[in-house]
């Protein structure tokens, strides 16, 4: 995507999103409010897997430490202003950590080290009773309140969360364009040559979990007073699975990818819903398909036709033979 | 007499029963062009893998401006002036060519915080479109690395490693797969940049012509040890090199 069109797709996405509640009912307003934090939880995987090329099957747990570091706090009488940048801290070190087996081992090997992370916190989540609640998880923990503008209800909740993704976004943004973003983006496609050229590959792919994680925590963070009632279940291995496959399905390494593949994730099933029992079924169809057409996503898609039809000077080369000019 | 800018001591590497070095020593002087030849499994490359600190050596060891290289990372490496092009092609496929330039001298600029905070192209745009030029690569600088013909990518593999202004570039096999024209472009570019930057180059090669054509000194290796040195019309003359690899 071209230099202007960029912001220009961001500019029409934020009018649309700031439209899309309008006029709808609690339920249809919920849906598009976990589109908004699950697409913030695949912008970290994005980042992660998509840029970097670190396989992550771990994003559902560092949304839930987020969560429910968000919960204890805010159950607490903490506000949430200082819950989340905690939340965020508390995720972006233990994915400092998590990045470490990455340093060693790589492809499948990786995914099931993230496989088994995930689990862990699971396993945790569900046995640590005193501090989590177990099974029966984290009730009533307060939305925020910031005088002015309070979240109480769910239209208000939504903008919240749309103010929330748009900084998020716009910070990712900034940090694919940045030489981070192209030293991530090296880290994927060379690493051996990457770090001929002095890029830190040990610290760059650190960097890509950790920052993959607190994106993750703050989807997390904001979970919790969306919903207001966290339990182990809602962030095991099969979440992480979902994430994942919004990352591929958007098409992973594309800055608008996550939201795409949060949408088909999230909202899909949603439309569908008037097949009444078929719908999983057409949509398991359906993500089979698009998976089938569009390895590279949905967005990857324009990238393709773009190949396709417009000629590049390159290749005018190639069909000359290899020459300078 | 200026310091060399690269020293090997007596460096030895084994790989379980079978000597690939042995006891090999040479220098390397500013802006001299050293051509390393021998036939395939001479050491050449475990050598390269030594200096670039892949490999540790058994015995000896590495230099680079008078400081000890042996085991460093090859990013470390590169902070102290060291650029380097792989056997294979070795770009960064789906990046523009400007960005692939870029990427190669960004790290030399600012610190890490800086260059998240600061600019997009870590203020390199200029000098990367110079490199891009002085390479004649500048109609291709929007195009995908991936998208260029073989020679292309081989030609900006080289370019990479000059971005960072490098006392020693090795260039690994940097003539392997291209035509005869750009052969002679490349040649001409790496004559140029030594020339006007006074780097100094190690290049490991198959293709006699280029090799002596470019290089100053060449060393010639077989089973592991020096067995000629010289200019290379010596070393075309030297019986032992025409028994050992170059043939009648």
């Amino acid at each position: 995507m071209s230099f202007w069109l960029r912001p220009l797709f961001l500019a029409a996405m934020i009018v649309l999103a700031c439209l899309a509640p309008l006029g709808q009912g609690n339920y249809i307003i919920y849906i598009l409010t976990s589109w908004l934090l699950f697409s913030v939880a695949a912008m970290g995987l994005n980042l992660t897997l998509g840029y970097a090329g670190q396989i992550s099957l771990a994003q559902a747990s560092f949304m839930a430490i987020g969560a429910y570091i968000t919960a204890l706090l805010t159950l607490a009488g903490w506000h949430w202003l200082i819950a989340m940048p905690l939340s965020l801290l508390a995720c972006f070190f233990i994915g400092l950590l998590l990045g470490y087996p990455a340093l060693r081992v790589q492809g499948h090997f990786l995914a099931f080290v993230t496989l088994a992370f995930n689990t862990l916190v699971f396993l945790v989540l569900r046995n640590e009773d005193w501090l989590t609640g177990g099974s029966y998880g984290l009730v009533g923990m307060p939305r925020p309140d910031f005088g002015i503008f309070n979240t109480a209800k769910q239209l208000q909740f939504y903008y919240f969360a749309l103010a929330v993704t748009v900084v998020a976004a716009l910070v990712m943004w900034g940090i694919v364009r940045s030489p981070w973003g192209r030293a991530f983006r090296a880290l994927r496609e060379n690493p051996m040559r990457a770090e001929s050229l002095g890029v830190d590959t040990r610290r760059i792919t650190l960097l890509a979990f950790a920052i993959g994680s607190a994106y993750g925590g703050l989807a997390g963070a904001l979970v919790t007073p969306l919903v207001q009632f966290i339990e182990p279940g809602s962030f095991g291995l099969v979440h992480s699975l979902r994430i994942l496959l919004m990352v591929v399905v958007g098409g992973a390494g594309f800055f608008f990818g996550p939201f795409v593949g949060a949408a088909v994730v999230i909202l899909l099933p949603e439309f569908l819903r008037f097949t009444e029992g078929y719908y999983l079924l057409i949509y398991s169809a359906l993500v089979i398909v698009m998976l089938a057409f569009a390895p590279n996503g949905l967005i990857g898609i324009g990238a393709r036709l773009r190949a396709r039809f417009l000629p590049l000077q390159a290749r005018g080369d190639l069909a000359q033979g290899s020459r300078l000019k | 007499m200026t310091a060399p800018v690269l020293s090997i001591r007596g460096v030895s590497k084994s790989f379980g029963g079978i000597r690939a070095v042995r006891d090999v020593s040479f220098e390397v002087a500013k802006g001299e062009i050293l051509g390393l030849i021998g036939p395939n499994g001479s050491g050449k490359s475990t050598l390269f893998n030594c200096v670039l600190g892949q490999l540790r050596p058994d015995e000896g060891d590495v230099h680079v401006n008078g400081k000890p290289v042996s085991g460093m990372r090859a990013s470390e490496l590169n902070k102290l002036g060291v650029g380097r092009t792989f056997q294979q092609l070795s770009v960064f496929p789906q990046m523009t060519v400007l960005d692939n330039i870029i990427l190669a001298g960004q790290e030399h600029h600012g610190t890490m915080l800086s260059r998240l905070l600061g600019k997009p192209d870590a203020g390199l745009t200029g000098q990367a479109e110079e490199l891009i030029a002085f390479f004649r690569l500048d109609h291709l600088r929007e195009e995908k690395a991936g998208s260029l013909s073989y020679g292309q990518q081989k030609l900006l593999d080289a370019a990479m490693a000059f971005m960072a202004g490098p006392d020693l570039v090795l260039l690994d096999e940097p003539a392997g797969g291209v035509n005869l024209t750009m052969l002679a472009d490349l040649r001409e570019r790496l004559q140029t940049y030594n020339r006007e930057h006074g780097a100094s180059f190690v290049v490991i090669e198959h293709n006699m012509e280029f090799v002596m054509e470019l290089s100053t000194r060449i060393i010639v290796l077989a089973e592991g040890e020096i067995i000629a040195e010289g200019a290379p019309e010596e070393i075309r003359a030297n019986q032992s090199v025409i028994d050992a690899y170059l043939g009648s």
